[in-house]
């Protein structure tokens, strides 16, 4: 799982633009939404976005997302369950 | 001394009609534009929305001209503005168009950029069309830009720098705008309900409006309208989602207010945007509590046209417009049961009601918002 | 309508990697692309708001002409009732062609909501009116040209029926590479009156 923590922190930062971050900022069990990271209601689009895309996850109820994009962890946890790529 | 203006004309093409009457009966009849459509182009799956019925629009455009030069959102803007072009325009005239994408169907499949995809060639065509004078003001302004539109019109006028202006409006459903909505889960898979519990997203849909609007008070006949207050204020929150405490459009509504002269307990009727986003119908019942409006008649017309985008708030106006000159509050279709915090008294049923003074508001992505005050002369 | 007179107190120009403010150069750059550009222009001034590099090109654009031309024009103690008045020729083209790409094939299908949300042109002024908390009068107009009699004439009527108290006047413009904004400061005081004269010869020069 570790390397797919590592790549789920490389695509973010991708991703979303976020561009003074590197992927050594981000811990594991860092909140991505809110205090944290500090990210949006469009980030959190984004995400959804890059699980199917990446991963072959389509999310049928975007309020699943709040849970699952908690963290580095659990967005782990989550794709390494439901990844069909 | 301070002009008045005033708005004589109207005209609208949508899926309920090609004329204002059309589109009151069926309205009266609480028949809805939208419909459950099978399009692969839009989606695998069948989708709700509402649109203009391609025959029947090439067949009313062909009586009035036999150009095959005009893309479809022209040939719905010409049809609108055509029969209310009864003035000469002239340098004093004004032209104003509101629309959030124009010709954007026009990127489709192509490896250049179009000319037609630019604002102002599509203004430029339907200025030549009338033989309009002046130089097409364009307000590209999200899903303010019909009301918007409207406001610019009348402040230009005030301001002696036109006598008159022609406004339109106007939007396509287009799969770019679809697929964008899509991606923000924004809409709905049933036909959209205002304001209600059960509300998740809306529909998009497509029409045109357009109206004649003049500081020349011998125009004016009983039963016209008076525009007597606008504003136009962002959020300052987020450019997609609007601000929880509905800032930007408590201090549109209240800018509005301090110019018309008039109080909020004057209000009779107000025509409200209403997509039935969750947050956007929740932003707008927290704005009116706020300014102690819960109790003035309320709809949104998004139940029977869908989003039209560009084309709303001018398209909203004129059917509010009606609603005042027949004394008639129409229903809030697609509404049960309130589904907002705070309360706010939406339209159940067509009914009749003495209106004088009506509001009509708008907001849209960028955090946009803007109010008009109109009142019946 | 009161007798307010109305005058330009700041310009700001960015065009062809150069960056003037009130007529002088405070910043140049090697040619670059814009993103490269807009880059650089943003640590040079050390502007510190990572949302920038969500933005979309016109609104990085504009965004940077607001930031030059603001700084040290703002109140700290009041709410600032700064109207926003852009105006351009291609709206906001340059992120359609992208986002219009991103859908055209159904096989590689991944639009980006972060890309569809910068496809309205007046996104740009939100952007700007998020950073300042500018609870103010917006409009986005389309011409062909720079239009220096309507820019004029609208923020004077902003201005003389009290809609606003400062006016943000903006032609920001950009189409891929070609790009260009001319930003004024128009308010109640200063020496240079706001007439279309005067908002073409700054925008000339």
């Amino acid at each position: 799982m570790e390397a797919l923590k590592l790549e789920l922190k490389e695509k973010i930062i991708k991703v979303l633009n976020l561009e003074d971050i590197a992927v050594e900022d981000v811990n594991d069990d860092d909140a991505l939404f809110g205090d944290g990271l500090g990210l949006d209601s469009i980030d959190a689009l984004e995400l959804i976005v890059m699980l199917d895309k990446d991963y072959g996850i389509k999310l049928l109820d975007p309020k699943e997302g709040k849970s699952i994009f908690q963290s580095i962890n659990s967005m782990a946890a989550y794709i390494t369950e439901h990844r069909t790529k | 001394m301070q002009r008045e203006i005033f708005i004589t004309e109207t005209n609208i093409i949508t899926p309920l009609g090609f004329d204002v009457a059309t589109n009151i009966q069926n309205i009266e009849n609480k028949i809805s534009g939208i419909q459950l459509h099978h399009d692969k182009k839009f989606s695998e799956n069948p989708f709700f929305g509402a649109m203009i019925n391609g025959e029947e629009l090439d067949a009313a455009f062909g009586k009035i001209s036999s150009s095959s030069e005009f893309t479809r959102l022209e040939k719905m803007m010409i049809l609108a503005l055509h029969p209310i072009v009864k003035t000469v325009p002239d340098q004093n005239t004004a032209f104003l168009l509101s629309t959030t994408k124009g010709n954007i169907t026009e990127l489709e499949n192509k490896s250049e950029l179009p000319e037609s995809a630019y604002l102002q060639n599509l203004a430029k065509k339907i200025a030549d069309f009338f033989n309009f004078k002046t130089e097409p003001i364009v307000i590209s302004n999200a899903c303010v830009s019909g009301i918007l539109a409207v406001a610019t019109a009348k402040r230009l006028i005030e301001a002696n720098l036109y006598d008159d202006a022609y406004v339109v409006a106007g939007d396509e459903f287009s799969e770019f705008v679809f697929s964008g909505f899509s991606l923000f889960q924004a809409l709905s898979d049933k036909p959209c309900k205002p304001y209600d519990s059960s509300r998740n997203g809306l529909n998009l849909g497509e029409a045109t409006a357009a109206v004649y609007i003049t500081s020349d008070k011998s125009l004016a006949k009983k039963g016209d309208i008076k525009i007597i207050g606008d504003g136009a204020i962002n959020d300052a929150n987020h450019i997609s989602g609007p601000s929880r405490t509905g800032e930007g459009l408590v201090r549109s509504i209240e800018s509005a207010f301090k110019e018309s002269g008039i109080q909020a307990s004057q209000i009779d009727y107000i025509s409200a945007h209403g997509t039935a986003t969750i947050y956007n119908d929740e932003m707008e019942a927290i704005a009116f509590n706020r300014l102690g409006m819960k109790n003035v008649p309320l709809n949104s017309m998004k139940g029977f046209y869908g989003h039209t985008l560009g084309a709303s708030g001018l398209l909203e106006t004129v059917i509010g417009i009606e609603s005042a000159r027949k004394n008639r509050l129409f229903i809030s279709l697609g509404f049960d049961e309130i589904g907002v915090s705070e309360s706010v008294n939406i339209i159940a049923e067509n009914q009749d009601s003495d209106i004088k003074y009506f509001l009509k508001t708008a907001s849209g992505f960028g955090g946009c918002n803007t109010a008009v005050i109109f009142e019946k002369i | 309508m009161e007798e307010i007179k109305t005058y330009i107190t700041a310009y700001c120009k960015i065009e062809k990697n150069q960056i003037s403010l009130d007529g002088e150069t405070v910043f140049h750059s090697e040619e670059l692309s814009f993103q490269d550009f807009s880059k650089k222009s943003y640590q040079q001034f050390e502007l510190n708001y990572p949302k920038f590099f969500k933005m979309d090109n016109l609104s990085k654009l504009a965004f940077l002409a607001s930031e030059i031309i603001l700084k040290g024009n703002l109140e700290s103690e009041r709410e600032n009732n700064i109207a926003l008045l852009f105006a351009n020729k291609s709206s906001s083209l340059d992120t359609d062609v992208k986002y219009q790409k991103s859908i055209s094939d159904k096989n590689e299908y991944f639009p980006s909501p972060g890309v569809f949300v910068y496809t309205l042109a007046n996104i740009c002024m939100g952007e700007i009116s998020i950073k300042n908390q500018f609870k103010s009068e917006n409009c986005f107009f389309i011409f062909d040209a720079f239009n220096s009699q309507f820019m004029a004439d609208y923020g004077n009527l902003l201005l003389k029926t009290g809609k606003a108290e400062k006016v943000l006047c903006a032609w920001t413009e950009l189409y891929q590479e070609e790009y260009q904004v001319f930003m004024c400061l128009v308010s109640k005081e200063g020496n240079l009156e706001n007439t279309a004269e005067n908002l073409e010869k700054l925008y000339k020069r």
